[in-house]
Parts: C-alpha cells; structure tokens; sequence
C-alpha cells in the first residue's frame, strides 16, 4: 500500500466491544495530509467509539493504529496521540468552566509553562480565535462558564487547532457545528478546508450532510460498526449518502405539506411578546399548531422559551393557556437526570399523575414507561437501566417521552434534535405531526433550516425580538437569512 | 460601559472582603479599644491556625471532595506537637511527615477505588481522633520554644497574625490562581474527564491536593499549640465545620473547582471575627452559635442576590 508511507493514521482491523454489544467491527481507516474525511453514519454506528481509540482514550481489543508508518499499537494513549499531533474536539463540550478561556488552553498545552505562560497562553488562543472565527468577540480572560454555548464550542475548536510543541496534524471534529448558528459554521468548515489545503487534515463527524458533502474530500460510512463504503466526496450526493446509511428517512415526508392555517377559529393558546421587544409582532400559537423559531444561535430564542415557561398562567406580555412542558436542548446539563433509570427520567413529568394514595404506583410507571418505549421507539433492553446506557439519540427520545407522556398541552423545544441521526430525527417528527394533529401545541426552535419547514408559522428572531413572522409557504432561506441579518448590512 | 457590566462579578469577587471590614467597622464601633496593636492582636490571633485549617479545606474542595476530618487531624497534629516534637524532635517531625503521607494515600484511596470522600475523611477522623488521644491521654504536653517564639513574635505597626495570613493567602494565590500547575490543578475540579483527556493524571492531581490539604492541616496544628502552648486530643474538633464555612464565605463552592484562596483566609478571620463580635455585643453564649449562624447566612444570601444580578445581565 503506498498510503502507508505518507499516512498520518492508519487503522488495520479494529475492534471494540462493550459487554455484548459490538462497537467497532474491524474498522480499516487511512487518515493521509491534505485532506479532509468526512464520518457519517447514525447514531450508535460506532462513529464516535472510532474517534475515541483514534484520540487514545479508549483502547482497541483487536486490531493496529499505525502513526505515520509506524506501528503504535502497544500503550497507545491520550498522550502518545497528543505527541504525534492527533487533536480531538468531543461532541460534548470538555473544557473546564471554572477555567478562563486562556487557562483552558493552558489544561491542553504542557509547553506553557513557567514565567509570562497567562501571556503566552492568551495570545494562543486568540490568535486561533481570530483566524478561525473572526468577529468572535471573546476575551482570553473571560470565564468559560460564563459563555454562551456557542463560544464555548468556538474555544474549544480554537484549541484543538493552536500548536505549541506538539504540533496539529490531524484534527478530529465531532459534531463541530452542531451548537454554531450557519454564519459560524461556515467559518469553521471554510478553515477546515484552509487547514486541509495548508497539509493539515482533518475528521468531520457530521449529521448535517450537506456540510459534509461540500467540505470533505473522502466520505466514510459507518453502519453497525463496520466501515459500509469509502467513497470520493464527489461521488456521493444526499440521497446516496443517505442510502448507504441504511437510513430510513425519507425526505421531506409530510414536511412542506400544504399549509393551512389553523387560525381561524379559537383564541390562540400562547401568546407572548420578547422581554426586550417594543414593537413588532407577537408570538402566537394556536391549538394544534406547530411554530418554529428562528434566527441566528443565541439572539433570544431559548429566552423566548424559558418565557413562556415561567408565564404559568399568564403575566402582563405573556399569555400561556394550558400545561407546559419543556425539551431540553443541552442534554447533560439541562435534561436527564443521569443516576436515574429510562423509566425514571420519562415518568418523572406525570408523577403526579401516577400516584396512589400519596405514593407513586409502581406498575404504572411501569406501564407508563413501557408504553412510550413502544411509541417512540427507544432501544433498550430494560427500561430500569440508567439512562446513560442508551446513545446521545436514545436518551434525545427519553426527553421527547418525558414531555409527550405528560398532560401537556403546549410543548416547548429547545433545539432537541442537536446531534441526533436522520433516522431519529424522520420518527420524531413523525410523532410531533401526530401529536399536532391531536391538538397539541408546538413551539420549537431550531437551527436547522429543514425542521422549519415542518412548521406552520416561523417566527424569526435578531438580537432578543422577532423580526419577521412567516406561515410556511412563506419560509425559505433567503428570507430566512435575510431577516437574520437584516442590521448587518 | 465596560465597569458596569463587570460590576455583578466584581461585587461577588469583593463580598468577602466587604464583610471582613464591615465586621471590622462594627467592631470597631462597639469597642474602640480593639483599633490598637494588642487589641487586635487579641481579636485575631486564633484566626491563623483556623485560616491553616480552612485552607486545607479548600485544597480538598478544589477536587470536588470535602474533608470531614480536618478537626480531628489538627488535634493529632497538635498532640504531636506537644509532646514528641518536643521530647524528640526527630521522631515528632517524622511522624508529621508520617501523618501527610496518610492525608496523601487517603486521596489515592478516594480516586482509585472511587469512593466518597466524605466517608473516607468521616472514618479517618476518628482514627486521627484515637491517635491523638493514645499519643496525648490527658491536655497538657509542652511546645517547643521555636513555635512559641514565632507565634508570638513582635511584628511592627500589625500583629505576626495580619502579616502570616496575608503571606499565607498570597502563597497559595500564586500556587494554586497563577502557577500554571495550579490551573491544572483546579482544572480537575472543574471537569475531571476534559483534564484527563488532554494526558494529565488526576490521580496525581488529587494526591498533590490531599498531600497539600495534611500539610496545611499540620501548619494549622503547629500554629494552635503556638498561642495555646499545650494541646489537647479535641483542641480543634469545631475547625472542621468552621473551615467548610470559611472556604464556602470566601467565596469557594463545593464542587466545580471554584475557589479563592485569600478569599478563604477572609472567611476564617471573619469567621473569627464574628465571634468576638457577638461578645461584644454583649449577646448570651447560648446565642452566639445561632448568631454566627445567621452571618453566614447573611452573606451567603448577598452572594445569591448578587449572582442572580449576573443572571440577569
């Protein structure tokens, strides 16, 4: 093989297996500079298990990792792929929010050491910053917890590619864009390609496979844990990429349907206008509605939510008839409860409705819990198992369980289906119509342009207010994008 | 512009301070005799050994862990310090190295078989409580000249105590705020798992932290015996609660890897403070606890008020 004399990685036959399950099922994988590899595959097709032995912190059980020709199986770890210049950007944030943003460039770097290191550590990450995201109006000094989640992520990609004494070859990127609102992942997939161009390369770990498609040179399909087709990128266009997921989707099913308003009779069953709106128009959502929010990340649509949320019944800009639940988009942090069981983490929004005298009916929480695992389809053996047994997505539809199970009647979205494959997304959404055309009430933001086209009204968001409101047929990118950024220009 | 939108994190970094000398102020009030170089040395000269104490504890919550055997570890300490330090002083200091060496293991301990913390020091305590008692049966013991000579040297303008736990805040400041191990250090409190991956070691993070929690404990130990010139197995059992109460007045958190260093040396003068205050006002013994109580309450909820003030931002 003449990869072998210029490949930065090579994987010959890798395996890994978690108790029964089969993570990665020799894996061959070949990582050459200048170029970028995209990933793709669904959720627990053993992308990220991949990423992992390749960054070192999880060892192969079968198999070799060959660096640059060299055979470096043997006490392969975290430290041996940091020396040889392999850098990892995990799906879930790593960086330490007690930590300033300058301080967790230092966690990465051993050479800033000794005296002026806070300076030297400083100009490192900014210099990334500016090169990657200009414009990205953080602060060496800033504390990280403090940023929003989108800062947090554009650190954490800026230090994975800043080099001291170790330099950074190859770039893992898993799920990058996943938090960036489309002008900062732009940024990010247009370095990437500079990055590759200069003779650097890089792993793109997707969904989104348009992103995928326009900045990775070689596609790699992953299904079950085995490697399914290595293809040019340019071989390869959405529906044949999708094919060789083994995807179910089937795009735009039911999405973009005809619309017709739902407005004509009745009050509506939300409506709200931004804490810091004077003038412009409200929010209002109907019963059976779906209504999405837009606009760039972080310009007022979790606050939007949180909101409503609060509101309950009703404060003087806000009116909220009928019980509320939230998804949550920040998984970890802000939705499951991470000791309890699958069962415990659905049930525990309906409690209340599952009690007999004054304690909780076991057998049904049980059946309450059984029930929506049918429904919406979660894949595990035992719903009594903890909730951080089942994948990113799995534990997505527990949330999505936990608010379709309870009493109410208007559901808040928090951007939910962050991270999670095209096969889950197509049986969310499909429960979401269902569920609309029961009369419930969605109110869903999202940064991805295809959830909106499930919704009946789009409410586009700019610096915490809405500046435009557009019934289905109305939406499309360009106006989309227009009205994000309409002050800019 | 800039200060005002600073102003939330500022007032939250200064709220230690702010009540250190509003304390001080009252005092002052109350009895103006206390604004002299006796007096105050009088008011703060027990804080040293329980700024020792609550910097220990701060070393532990760095990592996410508490120490519920920090009291009992410095009544060992002092044991040891009034007796073997004493009569021998070889074997004294080797079995205070002894006693950090354990406090060093007990972090192993905790990481490798992942327990928690609060049982392992819980259990400990009473070791360091039994150990004590066997090494010192009755209070008594005679310290060394040397800790006496030190505890009550004569410092210009301010008592030794002003001048040590101003030394001692701004050490461990740079130590574990500005070292660039420090960063490490208070990194894995933080996130643990964002710490390993980048290749260090938490074991070695959190030994380094226990190892340096027994030191401290055992400086707070030989400080104590310093002014009290005897010891006594429970000379210190209250330094336990009374420096999980100066690190969190300081300013620290109990997980997160959140902590200020002089911020914690604040906290045990002002926890010391209070005290006296309290005397001064003139308030029943029976009260005084509860009294104390509602100042740390006092503060805390001005932390709170403060930090939803951020929030808000």
């Amino acid at each position: 093989m003449s990869e072998a004399d210029h490949s930065i990685v090579r994987l010959d036959g890798v395996e890994k297996h978690f108790g029964a399950v089969h993570a990665l099922n020799t894996v061959d994988l070949v990582v050459t500079p200048g170029e970028c590899l995209g990933l793709v595959g669904h959720n627990g097709a053993g992308k990220s298990t991949l990423m992992n032995v390749l960054a070192g912190t999880q060892i192969p059980d079968q198999g070799r990792i060959v660096i640059r020709g060299i055979d470096s199986t043997d006490g392969y770890t975290v430290a041996t792929a940091k020396q040889h210049g392999i850098r990892c950007v995990f799906q879930e944030l790593s960086l330490c929010p007690n930590l300033t943003v300058a301080e967790n460039a230092r966690v990465m770097h051993r050479a800033l050491t000794g005296f002026g290191w806070r300076r030297r550590a400083a100009a490192l990450i900014l210099r990334d910053l500016d090169e990657i995201f200009p414009g990205h109006g953080i602060a060496s000094q800033e504390i990280v917890g403090d940023l929003s989640i989108a800062k947090r992520q554009m650190v954490e990609i800026a230090r994975a590619f800043s080099v001291t004494d170790a330099p950074a070859d190859l770039v893992i990127l898993d799920e990058p864009t996943s938090s960036l609102d489309a002008v900062v992942a732009q940024q990010l997939l247009t370095f990437v390609r500079r990055h590759v161009a200069a003779g650097g390369a890089c792993v793109l770990i997707s969904h989104l496979l348009g992103e995928v498609l326009s900045t990775a040179d070689r596609i790699v399909v992953m299904r079950d844990g085995a490697v399914v087709e290595v293809r040019k990128a340019s071989d390869f266009d959405r529906d044949s990429l999708v094919t060789a997921m083994g995807s179910v989707a089937k795009d735009g099913d039911g999405a973009g349907a005809a619309y017709a308003s739902k407005r004509a009779d009745g009050s509506p069953k939300v409506r709200a206008r931004p804490a810091g709106q004077v003038e412009g128009p409200d929010l209002t959502a109907h019963a059976g509605e779906i209504v999405g929010l837009a606009g760039l990340a972080g310009h007022g649509q979790t606050d939007m939510l949180i909101q409503l949320h609060a509101a309950r019944p009703s404060t003087r800009h806000t009116h909220v008839h009928g019980p509320v639940a939230l998804v949550a988009g920040d998984r970890q942090t802000d939705g499951i409860f991470p000791l309890w069981s699958i069962a415990g983490n659905i049930t525990i929004r309906s409690i209340r409705h599952l009690l007999r005298h004054a304690l909780i009916d076991a057998a049904a929480e049980r059946e309450m819990a059984s029930q929506w695992q049918q429904r919406i389809g979660i894949r595990t053996p035992d719903m009594e198992n903890n909730i951080l047994s089942l994948s990113g997505g799995n534990q997505q539809k527990a949330l999505f369980a936990r608010a379709l199970a309870s009493d109410a009647e208007i559901l808040l979205m928090d951007d939910p289906m962050r991270g999670v494959d095209v096969g889950t997304k197509q049986e969310v959404y499909r429960i979401i119509r269902d569920e609309a055309a029961n009369g419930r009430t969605f109110i869903w933001y999202t940064t991805e342009m295809d959830e909106l086209k499930h919704c009946d009204h789009v409410y586009v968001f700019r610096d915490g207010a809405i500046v435009a409101d557009l019934t289905r047929r109305e939406v499309t990118e360009e106006k989309l994008l227009h009205a994000s950024f309409e002050a800019a220009e | 512009m800039i200060a005002t939108l600073l102003t939330p994190r500022f007032l939250r970094n200064a709220l230690p301070a702010l009540s250190l000398t509003v304390l001080l102020l009252a005092i002052f009030y109350l009895q103006p005799r206390a604004m002299s170089y006796f007096g105050l040395n009088l008011l703060l000269n027990l804080a040293l050994p329980i700024a020792f104490a609550t910097i220990a504890q701060m070393c532990i919550i760095t990592v996410n862990d508490l120490d519920l055997g920090v009291g009992a570890y410095v009544g060992l300490v002092a044991a040891i310090g009034a007796t073997w330090l004493n009569e021998t002083p070889l074997l004294g200091a080797a079995a205070l190295l002894g006693c950090i060496a354990v406090y060093a293991a007990l972090g192993a301990l905790i990481h490798l078989r992942n327990l928690p913390s609060i049982v392992v020091t819980l259990g400990m305590s009473f070791v360091w409580l039994g150990l004590a008692l066997l090494v010192l049966p009755t209070p008594g013991g005679k310290v060394p000249d040397w800790i006496r000579a030190i505890m009550t040297l004569k410092t210009p303008f301010l008592p030794f105590t002003i001048y040590a736990a101003i030394g001692v805040g701004v050490i461990v400041h740079f130590g574990l705020m500005r070292s660039s191990y420090g960063v490490v250090l208070r990194g894995a409190g933080g996130n643990p798992r964002s710490v390993s991956r980048a290749g260090w070691s938490l074991l070695r993070t959190k030994v380094t932290m226990f190892a340096l929690a027994g030191f401290f404990g055992m400086l707070s130990g030989l400080s104590l015996i310093g002014l009290t010139t005897s010891a006594d197995a429970n000379i210190a059992l209250r330094y336990t609660l009374l420096s999980i109460a100066g690190v969190i007045l300081g300013g620290g958190e109990f997980v997160g890897g959140r902590i200020s260093p002089i911020g914690a040396v604040i906290g045990a003068m002002t926890l010391t403070l209070a005290a006296s205050f309290l005397s001064f006002l003139r308030l029943p013994p029976d009260w005084q606890i509860g009294a104390q109580g509602g100042i740390l309450i006092l503060v805390l909820a001005f932390r709170a008020v403060i930090n939803r003030a951020e929030a808000r931002r």
